[in-house]
């Protein structure tokens, strides 16, 4: 499949969060800043600031000088990795694939999710929309390779579409920069005039290869789409999941439960085509407001049946709070197990391997807590109260036999 | 004429049973669960399976004594296999020891419930679930309305449900088929051999659903539960209180 990407770059992240939390700051200039050697440190400010030439790197003194009623917040360290996580789990809604890009962006895998919303245009769209009415600055950009989005949605136009294999011709005219390169090489090229990426790659590879280091190939080449680049995504997708975008938001229990069993349908018949069944399975709720609602459910012995896993789930519906709605729904198969498709016995020996009594183990665990139930297997042990062990599973077998040497007693006081 | 009368009645008696719910279990190969003089005191002469028996204690000992009682009887309900659901609020039953009844204790799930309420739920799902034998089920109360809801819960499946009632505020009135009370009795052992016997109990039979209630001495030997006339003749005093 042809492989799209859109990355997303929060121009102000942190003073956007500040003026968020505070709406008063958004009249004011202000800067972020640490103590350093000293001193203390711009490492971020708004646009006012930024307006008045005030740059991040600069002591608070000398910022001062050009606006005297500058006002100082102490940064906090880590406070940009926390709000782009945040904000990679906020867009799974978009994409499966969501990468955190320290320090300052989000890379979206939307191969294959853009249709959904009737293009690549609705799409990014869509997202930018959202972002910018959280409060925050960003330029978004969607092309092939990842490198080519990055370098056009920091250098190039804002909601950039690239089209397909047209990377090269969008990236000719931006600065060298763009290519993600070191800045230490970045400023060798521009001494050597080399300020375009046109410029760059008309020079023979054996030629750049002999004067840079490998990076710079390795990102011209990511950039063009020679060269695969992975993404290490905040929540790798579990194999067996199913998503249900809703278009109004879902805000009633009963909602909650169509959508819980549309999703379980899905999966069970795709386990049951394969043969397996699930052992653990977490359904999240993606709320308007930037939460997620999620439950979770355990089963004694691989199952897919649709009908005995919504029992499961339908006493934790109650616990989903969905506030102002729920706009996407996830079902998750965490742990998956062979199933083989016993075939039906004539006469029934009833045992503990009965698909009947793990359901009835799941529901009574469901409801009470699987910590209460108990099953005992013999333990090699001489003391009376050492005899015996639980048993991790409901099919475990004995290892051993059991002691009936000596007369014991059947109720304990 | 009176002796087709009496078919006619005896015909009618058995339509009923069969309405109410005791179906007669032909199958020569399932070991008797009582002995025939207790099995005598039940409709069909069958001990009924696909039923909830009550049992009524007042004393810790009698408590211990009808949980063996009970093992006695799931030893031949669970034949070789078969799975079984002990639901009780604490852990004061030693797994071990069910062995000796015969029972393979890994077969027996425990379910530990503090709340009355959460029993009766667990008790009701569990006699719904026809791959089990049995339910045995540790309740203090249990009201007409609950016991109606186990009763048609056992009839569909055939699960047998014991419910122990432990110190039971007021004997009320329930839809168990049966309610029992099951005393402890001190073992003996014949000629005066020295050591502890085999697990002794009077049994007592207050209520049976067209039946005739009961007393006998019950005895747990050779894996099954007998009623032994000749211990019975033996004289109260000479039996040693072995605890």
């Amino acid at each position: 499949m042809q492989k799209r990407y859109v990355t997303i770059w929060f121009q102000s992240l942190t003073t956007d969060w500040f003026i968020r939390k505070q709406p008063g700051l958004k009249e004011i200039p202000f800067v972020l800043a640490l103590p350093d050697h000293g001193r203390l440190v711009v490492t971020a400010a708004n646009n006012l600031a930024n307006k008045e030439g005030i740059e991040p790197g600069m002591a608070v003194a000398d910022a001062r000088t050009l606006i005297s009623s500058l006002k100082v917040i102490d940064a906090r360290p880590g406070l940009n990795s926390k709000l782009l996580k945040g904000f990679a789990e906020w867009c799974i809604r978009y994409s499966p694939y969501v990468a955190v890009d320290l320090p300052d962006g989000i890379i979206l895998d939307a191969s294959g999710c853009a249709h959904l919303w009737g293009g690549e245009k609705q799409y990014i769209f869509a997202i930018s929309k959202r972002l910018r009415n959280f409060g925050y600055h960003i330029r978004i950009a969607i092309a092939d390779t990842i490198g080519a989005a990055w370098a056009v949605s920091r250098f190039g136009k804002d909601n950039t579409i690239v089209e397909k294999d047209k990377q090269i011709h969008s990236l000719q005219s931006l600065p060298v920069a763009s290519l993600r390169i070191e800045p230490a090489t970045t400023e060798v090229l521009q001494k050597l005039g080399l300020y375009h990426v046109d410029q760059l790659t008309a020079i023979p590879r054996s030629a750049l290869r002999r004067r840079f280091d490998a990076q710079v190939l390795l990102r011209i080449d990511q950039a063009l789409g020679n060269i695969e680049e992975l993404i290490q995504p905040v929540f790798p997708p579990e194999p067996y999941h199913e998503r249900l975008p809703c278009l109004e938001p879902i805000v009633t229990a009963t909602g909650i439960g169509i959508a819980l069993q549309r999703l379980l349908n899905a999966v069970c018949h795709r386990l049951q085509q394969e043969e397996k069944g699930l052992r653990i399975a977490d359904f999240k709720c993606y709320r308007i407001d930037g939460k997620i609602e999620k439950i979770s459910i355990g089963t004694n012995r691989p199952s897919n049946s649709s009908k005995h896993l919504y029992k499961l789930f339908e006493n934790k519906i109650d616990s989903i709070e969905p506030d102002l709605g729920i706009e996407l729904f996830i079902l998750e198969a965490s742990k998956i197990e062979d199933l083989a498709t016993v075939q039906e016995k004539l006469w029934d020996n009833k045992g503990l391997d009965d698909t009947a009594l793990a359901e009835l183990l799941d529901r009574i665990g469901g409801k009470v807590g699987n910590e209460n139930i108990h099953r005992y297997l013999p333990a090699e042990h001489y003391w009376p109260e050492r005899s015996f062990k639980p048993a991790t599973s409901v099919i475990e077998k004995a290892a051993i036999a059991w002691k009936i040497d000596r007369p014991r007693p059947l109720q304990l006081l | 004429m009176s002796a087709v009368k009496a078919d006619i009645i005896d015909q009618l008696r058995k339509d009923m049973l069969l309405l109410q719910g005791f179906k007669k279990i032909i199958n020569p190969y399932a070991p008797e669960i009582l002995p025939a003089s207790v099995r005598s005191a039940f409709p069909n002469a069958q001990f009924p399976i696909g039923a909830v028996h009550e049992f009524i204690s007042f004393h810790q000992e009698e408590v211990a004594a009808t949980a063996g009682f009970i093992s006695g009887i799931l030893a031949s309900l669970m034949l070789k296999s078969g799975a079984c659901i002990w639901i009780n609020s604490s852990k004061n039953i030693f797994p071990p020891a069910l062995k000796l009844f015969g029972i393979p204790p890994e077969k027996i799930i425990f379910i530990h419930l503090k709340k009355e309420k959460e029993i009766l739920w667990a008790m009701e799902e569990a006699l719904k679930c026809e791959s089990l034998t049995a339910v045995i089920g540790e309740l203090r109360e249990l009201n007409f309305t609950a016991s109606r809801r186990l009763q048609l819960a056992v009839e569909k499946s055939q699960v047998t449900g014991f419910i122990l009632r432990d110190n039971p505020r007021s004997l009320n009135t329930t839809a168990c088929v049966t309610r029992w009370k099951i005393t402890s009795l001190p073992s003996e052992l014949p000629n005066d051999m020295p050591g502890v016997g085999f697990p002794k109990w009077e049994v007592e039979l207050l209520k049976v659903r067209n039946g005739k209630p009961g007393k006998w001495e019950i005895e747990f030997t050779e894996g099954r539960l007998r009623y032994n006339s000749k211990i019975n003749a033996i004289p109260m005093i000479s039996k040693k209180k072995t605890g």
